[in-house]
């Protein structure tokens, strides 16, 4: 567990300003072009999306199979991308099964697909889950009021490196009347996550 | 710098304990695991936080045993981990 942030948010600020206003000053970065492109990339990014790309994974089993295999090449056929930041990040989807059950964490500080969840939840980012989700993920459900299957088997993916992660929950039964824009409505950030049933 | 390991394939973590960043999470190191994918290739992070130059490596997604991480837990976890900071580990091997 890396405790290298913790505490330091308002140094790091600090430094950002700084580093900032130096850009500024040389010319090198418009503050109006940056205000406008960190606007635009939130205005865009919602956990409304990635419930868009998990409706379309229940609904049509050849769009699950190629979200599965290849997220990056999935995605635009929902008009979304990873893309947005300085480069496009590689997102792997991971199923949730009926043997089978994925978290995801960032033990290192809180990364994770902001495009397809929106900004990260303060729970998220606090150590206390990324610390403990991995020694006990059954414990830490537990305190989220999800009682996990003790049958299914648990994986933990940290986020830590250049790849996002994002789960695909299962689908509810009874919604099989259900068109993909009502699936889509029962489908929550915290289920993309894996810290919720959806 | 040619892919080292292939999937299915047990490797090591590092153990060291440099005094610069290390992108290797702490509670993994030392610890064997089994590569279940590739994901892309990206400059050692170690290298970019001092400055020095860093060419592409494979970022592999290693899974490992709570068991083998912690001591105890019936779940696993995965870490994507640069392959600078991975080694082969010899089968039945444990830290």
């Amino acid at each position: 567990m890396s405790g290298d942030h913790h505490g330091s948010d308002a140094a790091i600020s600090a430094q950002v300003r700084h580093v900032e206003a130096l850009l500024e000053r040389r010319g090198l970065v418009d503050p109006v072009e940056l205000d406008r492109a960190l606007a635009a990339y939130l205005a865009r990014s919602s956990p409304a999306n990635g419930a868009r790309v998990v409706a379309r994974a229940w609904c049509d089993d050849a769009f699950r199979g190629r979200l599965l295999a290849d997220a990056n090449a999935a995605l635009p056929e929902l008009g979304l991308s990873m893309g947005g930041g300085l480069q496009e990040q590689r997102l792997k989807v991971v199923p949730n099964t009926d043997r089978e059950h994925n978290v995801v964490v960032c033990t290192l500080c809180s990364c994770y697909p902001i495009a397809l969840l929106g900004p990260s939840p303060t729970w998220y980012k606090s150590e206390a889950y990324r610390a403990r989700v991995v020694r006990d993920p059954r414990e830490v459900l537990r305190e989220f009021g999800f009682e996990l299957d003790p049958g299914l088997d648990v994986t933990v993916w940290d986020a830590s490196a250049e790849s996002r992660y994002m789960v695909l929950p299962r689908r509810p039964e009874g919604t099989g009347g259900l068109d993909e824009e009502h699936l889509a409505g029962l489908v929550t950030r915290n289920g993309l996550l894996g810290v919720a049933p959806v | 710098m040619p892919e080292r390991f292939a999937l299915g394939e047990h490797v090591r973590a590092a153990r060291h304990d440099p005094p610069h960043h290390c992108r290797l999470p702490r509670y993994a190191r030392g610890a064997r695991g089994t590569v279940v994918d590739v994901g892309g290739w990206h400059p050692l992070p170690d290298d970019r936080a001092r400055g020095l130059p860093a060419e592409l490596e494979p970022v592999y997604t290693v899974r490992f045993t709570a068991r083998e991480l912690f001591g105890g837990g019936d779940h696993a976890v995965t870490v994507d981990i640069w392959q600078s900071h991975l080694s082969p580990a010899a089968e039945g091997a444990s830290r």
